[in-house]
């Protein structure tokens, strides 16, 4: 019984230590990233994008001329 | 003579059918022509300048519109949109994104004096000058 206790605490003394070691080991091994000089600029219409517009436009010119009654 | 009447019997229903066929086809044809043009109501209220053409595809209102207006943009806007997302199935993309390429070219197309929205939101009148439009517009 006592030796399971101190087993135990051995245990939880290891398991502290570990703790430890791998929160200065994640302090050592900490990335600095510099913050941009710029604003962070974001484009809320990113899904329309030029090279689609292009890519779409005669078809776009079809369709209207297809339709002219709702146009 | 029995085979006779039945051969009879039998040829004009087809001949009927056909007709009908015939009398359908020439309905058919005469339809689209119909259906090209503009309705009188949209026309007119296109070229007051109570409507106009919006940035993203659709038809907006540039004056506060009178609910018979209101309800005929609805229809249009509705029948626009089923449109795109037509087009948009068959080229690959999206319907914002077809009917975003479809507004740049409808705005082009406005005659002076008609309206359409800038990039900005704001009404303009379209002159002799090309409209105000969003930079990815070709």
């Amino acid at each position: 019984m006592k030796m399971t206790k101190t087993g135990a605490r051995r245990l939880a003394i290891g398991g502290r230590c570990l703790v430890v070691m791998t929160g200065m080991s994640a302090l050592a091994g900490c990335v600095q990233i510099e913050t941009p000089d710029k604003p962070i600029e974001i484009n809320l219409n990113i899904n329309i994008r030029q090279e689609v517009v292009y890519r779409l436009d005669g078809d776009a010119k079809r369709l209207i001329e297809q339709n002219s009654e709702i146009f | 003579m029995g085979k006779n009447v039945m051969r009879m019997k039998m040829w004009k229903p087809t001949g009927l059918a056909l007709a009908a066929i015939a009398a359908t086809a020439a309905v058919a044809l005469s339809v689209p022509s119909a259906m090209a043009q503009r309705d009188p109501a949209y026309a007119a209220a296109r070229a007051a300048g109570q409507i106009g053409e919006q940035p993203d595809g659709y038809l907006g209102f540039a004056t506060a519109p009178t609910p018979a207006i209101r309800a005929l943009v609805q229809d249009l806007n509705i029948k626009r949109k089923a449109a795109y997302t037509a087009s948009a199935q068959s080229t690959g993309s999206t319907v914002e994104q077809f009917a975003f390429t479809s507004g740049c070219n409808l705005i082009a197309n406005t005659k002076p004096g008609e309206k359409y929205q800038t990039p900005g939101g704001a009404w303009k009148t379209r002159d002799a000058s090309p409209p105000e439009r969003d930079a990815r517009c070709p």
